[in-house]
């Protein structure tokens, strides 16, 4: 059954082209079926590959199936093919299945929009070019999934474009992205440069018999982070993520929360076996980075008020946490947390979404309060999401969290300590969100809280109300995943880190193992329980006691992320504008100088020679007389010669 | 005395200059073509004579396709003649310079 792995692709791409096609023919809620019907297909067919997977023994586990010739020149030759592997089947079946589930979701979220057929659309678009990302059998094609899920990303962030704030957090997102598309480039060039292909497994090969110097290794390795950077949000290239909450809520969720954003994780997976071959320092940058943007993610969702813009922050902060367990050598780590993840970060984002909708459109958390008996399964929902992102056992989110502090302990402890500060953080906020949203008094009447904003009473007339089965459908589903979807890999014995055992192939032996006895795992595992109790009870004295000032924590530097954005802004205002200027002026002027020069000396040259045809035959005449008489001689004096 | 090869290619030496001159001196479109066909038949001698001399028949062949080739060049060259002339008369070669655009 491995050999239907066309199919998972083929289904959204079907669907795209048939609601393209179809256009504005199809009303809502057929395109919205259609589109679905097309993911769930493609769910189905991912399933058949799995148990086909299955079925085979470990070693067997990893085949390339091409379809056509891409891209043959001379000994170079790039395929359209997929490579069918542990790896990519895990990345395609939770973006197929939960991305099944928020199309589902969408039916019912994009209710009475008037560009509904446009919006499923570029949904399964998206879920194509994702899917050729993850399954592509080269870096090549892997980078045209890359692209695709940039500009679908760029295309749904501001799929309002009216609004001229959501076409400009469009634009900062496909901006932000070229800067670590780049870093992608420069390292797929010096990967050809070396290696002389691109497709991953004669890479491996390559790299295993041949000794490839470790500067260059370590350099292709540094490049493809840039690139993973810019996709997964790592600082500096956060910046579009919080700006990306300005599209539709299932948007964030499936692009931004669960998929797109975990490409560059899965990329640097992907090619483990250069990882293996770069320098530690490399490595150890990679873990800094990412532990770093986790702890300074986390720090600035505390004083969020925008309920997505808190998400938002949090996923900048979890896939700080993947980008360290990378850098640690933990694999299956970072994709175990990646999985965990992408349900409880799609559950919260579309529990966020149910909100806003039965909010009539207000995301301030400020206006929200006592939600819990209005809308029973958001709450409940949002409710299992929470415990599960702040780590509670037996929660999926507790198990994949401490796996990874795990490996940064094994690493350097300081790598742990900051991770389990960003763990009380997140503890802490998503719990501050939960409680501003469920619990308290209802601060969204006319008579609303004295600190929200001016223009209370108009929204007075709010109506707070459950959201249709479309939408709590996808909710419950989730909810159940975060809560076993920790049993995939528990660390108790060997025989159940099946996701370890799983993913051997795709890892070739360049997992970390870690060097730390039972007891220091048990010690390890407790402290983390402690953080976890520490931040929630915080929480909940802060806002649902009120023992504690709130002010403590929602200092204006940080709900200002540091003042990082507007500070770059300032900079590529004023004196980075004045750089840029100056390089498109040399752009202008040197290198479009150089070509318009050469055409100009053709143009100069020509228009010299071109008198010599001056439409006299005899001249011409002449001409081949005197060329004859030229040839002749040169003949017969070479002949002496 | 008798008549060597010698003889054969100054003759077709000196009818191709007489032919490359007035070709070159002349502007009488006629009277051109006249010039060329004096050049082939001076190369067509020297073909003949060249080809008796090595006792080789290719020589001869050649001749044959230079007379075709120049019966059907004559073709078409005198059609162009005849349309010139009939838009204007007294046109010589260097007045079709206008063709040049």
């Amino acid at each position: 059954m491995l050999d239907l792995v066309w199919l998972i692709p083929a289904f959204p791409l079907v669907g795209f082209l048939t609601l393209i096609c179809l256009g504005k023919s199809v009303r809502e809620p057929i395109a919205g079926w259609l589109a679905t019907t097309a993911m769930a297909g493609s769910f189905l067919s991912v399933l058949l590959v799995f148990i086909g997977m299955l079925l085979e023994k470990n070693e067997n586990r990893q085949s390339v199936f091409t379809l056509f010739d891409w891209i043959p020149v001379g000994d170079f030759k790039v395929d359209i093919g997929f490579l069918a592997d542990p790896l990519s089947i895990t990345m395609c079946l939770f973006i197929t299945g939960v991305g099944t589930l928020i199309h589902l979701y969408s039916i019912g979220y994009m209710h009475g929009d008037s560009d509904f057929n446009r919006f499923f659309t570029y949904l399964n678009l998206f879920a194509f070019s994702m899917l050729i990302l993850v399954l592509g059998d080269n870096l090549l094609l892997t980078f045209l999934g890359w692209e695709g899920v940039g500009a679908c990303s760029y295309l749904l962030i501001s799929f309002w474009f009216r609004d001229p704030a959501n076409a400009t957090a469009g634009k900062k997102a496909f901006i932000t992205n070229r800067v670590g598309d780049w870093g992608f480039m420069v390292a797929m060039f010096l990967i050809f440069f070396n290696f002389g292909s691109l497709q991953y497994l004669e890479i491996f090969e390559i790299l295993e018999s041949n000794q490839i110097a470790k500067t260059t290794t370590t350099f292709i390795v540094l490049m493809l982070f840039v690139g993973a950077m810019g996709k997964s949000a790592q600082f500096p290239l956060y910046l579009w993520l919080p700006d990306a909450m300005a599209g539709p809520t299932p948007v964030s969720a499936l692009i931004h929360a669960a998929t797109m954003v975990t490409s560059g994780v899965y990329l640097l997976i992907r090619v483990n076996p250069i990882m293996a071959e770069a320098s530690t320092w490399s490595t150890g940058l990679i873990a800094w980075i990412g532990v770093g943007t986790a702890l300074f993610a986390a720090s600035i969702a505390v004083a969020q008020t925008d309920i997505k813009k808190v998400l938002a922050y949090s996923t900048v902060s979890q896939l700080g946490y993947m980008v360290l367990a990378v850098g640690c050598g933990a694999y299956t780590a970072a994709i175990f947390h990646m999985i965990t993840h992408a349900f409880f970060k799609a559950l919260l984002f579309l529990g966020a979404g149910s909100v806003i909708h039965g909010m009539g459109g207000e995301q301030d958390l400020r206006r929200y309060g006592g939600l819990r008996s209005l809308m029973p399964i958001t709450a409940g929902t949002f409710i299992i999401g929470w415990l599960a992102i702040a780590g509670v056992p037996p929660f999926s989110g507790f198990w994949s969290k401490d796996e990874i502090l795990a490996f940064a302990w094994d690493k350097s402890p300081l790598l742990w300590f900051v991770g389990i500060v960003t763990a009380l953080l997140t503890a802490f906020y998503m719990t501050r969100q939960v409680i501003l949203t469920f619990f308290g008094e209802p601060r969204y009447l006319a008579d609303a809280d004295a600190d929200a904003d001016a223009d209370a009473d108009a929204v007075g007339d709010i109506k707070p109300h459950e959201s249709p089965w479309t939408m709590t459908f996808p909710l419950v589903a989730l909810a159940v995943l975060s809560v076993v979807g920790g049993l995939i890999q528990l660390p108790f014995s060997s025989s159940t880190k099946r996701l370890e055992h799983w993913l051997e192939p795709s890892t070739f032996h360049n997992e970390t193992h870690l060097h730390l006895s039972g007891s220091t795992l048990w010690v390890l595992a407790l402290l983390a329980l402690v953080t976890v109790v520490l931040g929630v009870g915080i929480g909940l004295s802060t806002y649902l006691k009120e023992k504690i000032d709130r002010q403590i924590f929602e200092k204006p530097i940080l709900s200002n992320a540091w003042n990082f954005d507007s500070a770059v802004s300032k900079f590529m205002g004023g004196p980075g504008s004045k750089v840029f200027t100056a390089v498109a002026k040399f752009d202008k002027e040197v290198i479009d100088g150089a070509v318009d020069g050469t055409g100009q000396i053709v143009k100069k040259t020509a228009s010299i020679l071109r008198r010599s045809q001056n439409g006299l035959v005899r001249t011409y005449a002449l001409g081949v007389g005197i060329g004859a008489v030229g040839l002749l001689i040169w003949f017969l004096t070479r002949a002496t010669l | 005395m008798s008549i060597t090869t010698t003889w054969y290619l100054l003759l077709a030496a000196i009818l191709f200059s007489i032919g490359t001159t007035g070709l070159l001196v002349r502007r009488n479109p006629l009277i051109m073509f006249m010039c060329i066909e004096l050049m082939l038949n001076a190369v067509n001698i020297t073909f003949v004579s060249i080809g008796s001399h090595l006792n080789d028949l290719g020589g001869q062949l050649a001749v044959f396709f230079v007379l075709v080739v120049a019966a059907a060049e004559v073709v078409i060259g005198l059609a162009l003649v005849v349309a010139i002339m009939r838009r204007r008369s007294r046109t010589n070669a260097d007045d079709l310079k206008i063709l040049g655009g």
